[in-house]
């Protein structure tokens, strides 16, 4: 009997080692770690349960029959994060260079359908070379049955992915439809087609890192959402991460003790607005300052940075934050930020997060950069998340909202429950010299009477009473005490049921 | 007494006049210019007047605007502060003209101590020692050797049209002095085409003293003993002290009654500051006297418990002094720290902005300490290029100079400051400085021990063991109340261990926790143990806590797996890993700071309104190179690091995209 007990000992021992301790230590030496390890700092301590640890693949072709080590190049399971289930799937660089088989993708998929089941978020690490080629087309069946379970998990229980290696061709289509791309530098690059196919094809000569590294996906493509200095570091945030998000979409999110008095005012805030209203001003000040104990985990810092989105505690309870930057751009709403902040809306909807939108928008970026990029539907689509996300939304206008930007950004006739603005506020159809050279148009050549007219304007509608009178502002409340009246905006609302008609699906412009 | 009196200034200085005439029972009013629309003095008066634009030769020290303001406000009395009008006599002419009381001295006094040769002989006159030195013809060498010896070596020779050290040497003894007149003697000739030569006692090991004195103006008078204001930069004062951890009783009373005597003689009429400099032998000779009150009043005040702002107001008002000389005590230590919006990590370039977060440490009284803090600024205000970059200045009072500057430590711990750079770790890195503990520091303190300027401090092991023991405890603290969330599976609870690993500035601590209700003990590898009690919770941006029985006071920032930690000068990363993730965490490649690009680039599409440099132009980090309009905002951007402008692409007017190349650096 010992024996036997002894022989799943020893077949256990086999199966950690992966793809030999030489494979363990080259991916060391390259600044990784291996598939166990990460799965250890991603989970709660011990509480990783392990399925399939025996499953190895089954090909024949090209010698495969000789290796067959158990695994078969991903480690899936699932544990805690803080006591609560995720499910996790981890590939293992040292066994085929983590390439997908039929098996791999099988045991992927199992712990996807479990965690569907039992309606917890799936978290992938991703670090393959790609399709097992010597498996041909089971490997591509293996990889369409992975992103089959994406799409139909989306909007049901949280994925999230990060990128801890190579990941490139159909691989990358996996992550991209799960709700958050995490890469790690200089360790990591995405992309369809590597910098060989691209020379061979059009000549261009660019490097891995250049075509898919952390920078690039963070900074010009938004394909990922951040990009942390190591494995260690990705993992600590991918936790931090976990906490804020509920477990699946029937869930509301989690709640955690805070240290922060929800009264808190901060007298600070009434001297944020600069008095030159062409003066910048950072809007992250007003987010730490409102938010529990300063924290904030910012989503897409690096890109489209005149739209700010991230999430915040207040009370305890996650709330998703989308904001104008008026340190870049002036805030202006354009092609990159309606969509990043259109995607962070409609995440925070499908998963009951409140929305609390601060608003200091002088309007769309005007240009010929942006009508022929399609500025018209890629601003629909802000519009869009917004007027259709039947979750808590508050929102505070803190200086200008211009121009049809204001009726996107979380306005009264989109369904916003409460809706304040600060004395500062500036609620009007454009600037008050643009209004003025319109209205008067007569008068363009006089100086002094276009700047009589211009004075006539900002005194009627260069504050947020002329909306407040027609019911479109809520109320008017001093800047310090946003975090009081916001908090207990969202915690009147924790029983608010809205729901939209019955539909297949909407038809958001894509 | 007065019923309403003006503050002719701003800043802290202004606010510290209003708590003083407030006290009294005195109605004040502030002045302000555009910038300081919104300013702390003007929160703090009974009334305000707006008086001009915001540089200051347009508003605080235009004579006819401030009249305005007196006339308009009825004010019956008028407080300079210190620079400004302070010593400027016609200001004090022209309130004297219509009848408003200057709470500063006579018009005379201030004539007759501003210009530097009529002091220095009114001072010599008084029986007040000043420097010896001869200046004159000096026909030849063995007339500098005799002149030199009554002087007392060691000497300074130096050409009278000289400056910046030319044809300047020090003379030990005859030979030396024989020797320096003739080359001092030649090198003016053919530097300035002027050979006299100016012999004077060289001073060595200076330091710079300086004695309080106040009168009355009907003959009263006292000298409230001495400052150390030795602690300077560019000749800008950095931390002061009273008294002096140098002079003996007899060298104060020397000092205080040349100082009083010099008051005396120009008939002086309220608080005013005669300037030493004193030798390594303690000789001290007259440099200066300041005709007003001195921004490092406060520690005179709290070793004598006289508030010398009052003082002032009752003799303008023509009251006697309520003292003498007798009942002036000099009761334990003070120091004063100034803090300057000057960022020590560049250079100490002022640094302006908004103050995003803006926390004193609390000022308290007691019989063993006190701390004071005179500011004009607050959280959400604004620093201003416009005046002086100081914005507070912190004093701790206690019965001895050791703990005058414990308390100072802890003081300048607890301070927060954010939105600007600012000199908090480099006055905390001058308390632990073993010359200053000791008292041992000349006016070239600084300029000796930091030569390169200021890099930021190294923590002893001691330091850093107390430190890592706290961190620890506060992550474990944090650890559990991440482990309370919400939607955990029942009975599967994580459970927070008590092992942990500590990194911080290169080292690493090993250390097991056991927690009760009071705090945590936590235990190293070596068997020693450290006990921490804190009110500490998850997200304070400050950490006050008691390890092993002393305070240990932490700015405490947010880093991925630890914490960014703020203390004694000192900027640190702290992790706090398990011990799994620690050895995981080793495996981890140290990366090299990414190599920033020696361009500058357009951040945005924008219009450039101003470019701030020249080709050739060496700039220091964060100095502003040029502004970019986009949207009708301006954006200034600002130099990455030190550098010299080789090239500029652009100039005002150019419409530029996103990274088109503004400048290139060398």
């Amino acid at each position: 009997m010992k024996d036997i007990l002894q022989e799943l000992e020893n077949r256990r021992e086999q199966a950690r080692l992966g793809g030999g301790q030489k494979r363990i230590d080259a991916q060391h030496g390259r600044g990784k770690l291996i598939a166990r390890e990460r799965i250890e700092l991603l989970l709660d301590e011990g509480t990783f349960e392990e399925f399939d640890m025996f499953v190895a693949h089954r090909c024949t072709d090209f010698g495969m029959e000789e290796q067959r080590p158990y695994g078969d190049g991903v480690v899936t399971g699932w544990g805690t994060v803080n006591g609560r289930m995720v499910y996790v799937f981890s590939q293992d660089f040292t066994v085929f260079g983590g390439s997908l088989s039929a098996t791999h993708a099988q045991k992927i998929c199992k712990i996807m359908d479990m965690a569907m089941q039992n309606g917890a978020p799936v978290v992938g690490l991703n670090d393959s070379g790609g399709a097992r080629i010597q498996e041909g087309v089971d490997s591509l069946a293996g990889y369409a049955e992975v992103f089959q379970r994406n799409i139909m998990a989306s909007g049901v229980i949280p994925q999230i992915s990060v990128i801890m290696g190579p990941c490139a061709g159909g691989a990358v289509y996996s992550p991209a439809m799960t709700d958050f791309i995490f890469m790690v530098k200089d360790s990591s690059y995405m992309f369809v087609t590597g910098p060989d196919v691209v020379k061979t094809v059009t000549n261009e000569v660019v490097t891995a890192e250049e075509l898919g590294g952390a920078s690039t996906h963070t900074k010009k493509s938004s394909v990922a959402d951040a990009a942390f200095e190591n494995d260690v570091e990705a993992l600590a945030e991918v936790r931090r991460l976990i906490d804020l998000l509920p477990l699946n979409n029937q869930e509301k999110p989690p709640v955690r003790p805070f240290f922060d008095d929800p009264d808190r005012a901060e007298p600070s805030l009434d001297t944020l607005i600069p008095d030159n209203p062409n003066m910048p001003y950072d809007m992250k000040e007003l987010i730490h300052k409102i938010a529990d104990e300063g924290d904030f985990y910012e989503i897409q810092e690096d890109f489209a940075k005149n739209i700010i989105t991230g999430f915040i505690r207040l009370e305890g309870r996650t709330v998703g934050v989308v904001a104008n930057q008026p340190m870049v751009l002036a805030g202006c709403l354009d092609i990159d930020s309606s969509r990043k902040a259109a995607r962070f809306v409609r995440f925070c909807d499908a998963f009951e997060i409140p929305i609390l939108t601060f608003v200091d928008v002088p309007g769309f970026l005007p240009g010929t950069g942006q009508e022929l990029g399609g500025v018209i539907k890629h601003g629909a689509k802000l519009l869009f998340a917004y007027g259709e996300a039947t979750v808590p939304k508050v929102t505070v206008i803190t200086r200008k909202a211009y121009g049809g930007a204001y009726d996107v950004m979380a306005s009264k006739h989109l369904r916003g429950d409460f809706n304040y603005a600060w004395p500062t506020a500036e609620i009007a159809v454009m600037g008050a010299k643009g209004a003025t050279e319109i209205i008067h148009r007569a008068d363009l050549g006089d100086e002094e009477k276009i700047a009589s007219h211009t004075a006539d304007y900002e005194a009627r509608f260069a504050n947020p009473f002329v909306a407040a009178e027609r019911g479109f502002i809520d109320e008017v409340i001093q800047p310090r005490s946003t975090r009081k009246r916001v908090a207990r905006a969202f915690a009147a609302l924790r029983g608010k049921k809205l729901s939209n008609p019955w539909k297949k699906h909407d038809n958001i412009p894509l | 007494m007065f019923k309403k009196i003006l503050i002719a200034n701003r800043g802290e200085i202004a606010c510290r006049v209003i708590k003083s005439a407030r006290n009294m029972g005195i109605k004040t009013v502030a002045i302000y210019s555009d910038a300081d629309r919104d300013a702390l003095h003007v929160r703090m008066a009974d009334e305000a007047v707006h008086i001009g634009p915001a540089p200051a030769n347009q508003s605080y020290i235009v004579i006819d605007n401030v009249m305005k303001a007196i006339r308009d406000t009825g004010a019956e009395a008028v407080h300079p502060g210190y620079g400004f009008l302070s010593e400027n006599p016609k200001f004090a002419e022209a309130l004297e003209a219509e009848g408003v009381a200057f709470v500063g001295p006579p018009k005379g006094a201030i004539e007759a101590m501003g210009d530097k040769i009529t002091s220095k002989k009114l001072a010599q006159e008084a029986g007040v020692s000043t420097v010896p030195g001869v200046m004159g013809l000096i026909e030849d060498a063995e007339e500098a050797v005799k002149i030199s010896r009554e002087i007392g070596y060691p000497v300074m020779i130096k050409a009278s049209a000289g400056g910046g050290g030319k044809g300047m040497r020090i003379a030990w003894d005859d030979d030396e002095a024989r020797e320096g007149f003739q080359s001092s003697k030649n090198e003016a000739a053919s530097s300035f085409g002027d050979d006299r030569i100016f012999i004077e006692k060289f001073v060595t090991q200076p330091r710079h003293i300086e004695i309080q004195v106040l009168c009355d103006s009907h003959g009263g008078g006292v000298y409230l003993h001495e400052r150390e204001c030795s602690i300077q930069r560019r000749n800008q004062k950095v931390i002061e002290e009273a008294p002096s951890p140098f002079l003996d009783a007899d060298t104060r009373k020397a000092m205080g009654e040349q100082a009083l005597a010099l008051a005396h003689a120009v008939d002086y009429a309220s608080a005013g500051t005669v300037e030493f400099i004193v030798d390594g032998d303690k000789n001290f000779y007259f440099l200066e006297m300041n005709t007003r009150l001195q921004v490092e009043h406060p520690v005179t005040e709290l070793i004598t418990g006289v508030d010398l702002v009052e003082q002032m107001i009752r003799v303008a008002a023509g009251e006697k002094l309520p003292f003498t000389q007798e009942d002036i005590a000099l009761n334990g230590w003070a120091i004063e720290s100034r803090l300057y919006a000057e960022d020590p990590y560049r250079g100490f370039l002022p640094s302006i902005g908004r103050l995003t977060r803006y926390r004193p440490p609390q000022e308290t009284v007691s019989d063993t300490a006190k701390v004071r803090n005179d500011t004009g600024v607050f959280e959400g205000g604004e620093i201003s290029m416009y005046y002086d970059p100081m914005i507070a200045k912190l004093c701790t009072w206690a019965p001895t100079r050791a703990q005058a500057i414990e308390e100072m430590r802890v003081a300048l711990d607890s301070f927060e400051v954010e939105g600007i750079g600012h000199n908090l770790p480099f006055l905390s890195a001058v308390m632990d400085h073993p010359k200053f503990v000791a008292g041992e520091m000349t006016t070239a303190f600084i300029a000796e021990e930091y030569p390169d300027g200021f890099n930021g401090v190294t923590l002893p092991e001691d330091d850093l063991r107390r430190i890592a023991a706290a961190a620890a405890a506060m992550h474990r603290v944090g650890e559990i109340r991440r482990a309370r969330i919400s939607g955990r599976m029942d009975n599967h609870e994580r459970h927070v261990g008590r092992d942990w690993v500590v990194t911080l500035q290169g080292e690493r601590f090993a250390v097991s926790i056991d927690a009760d209700h009071e705090g945590a003990s936590v235990n190293f590898e070596d068997g020693t143990q450290m006990r921490v009690a804190s009110d500490w919770t998850p997200g304070n941006p400050l950490a006050v806590l008691d390890v092993d029985g002393a305070p240990l006071v932490l700015k405490v920032g947010k880093i991925s797996g630890g914490f960014h930690l703020r203390t004694r000068g000192a900027d640190l990363k702290c992790h706090v890993r398990t011990p799994r993730q620690a050895e995981l965490a080793a495996l981890m490649p140290e990366k090299e700071a990414a190599d920033t690009s020696k361009l500058l680039l357009c951040p945005m599409p924008g219009l450039i309104v101003k470019v701030d440099v020249a080709e050739g132009d060496e700039v220091q980090e964060g100095q502003a190179l040029c502004t970019v309009e986009a949207m009708k905002m301006e954006n200034i951007l600002r130099a990455e690091r030190r550098g010299v402008v080789a090239k500029i692409n652009a100039g005002a007017g150019d419409s530029l995209g996103v990274d088109d190349v503004i400048m290139e650096f060398e």
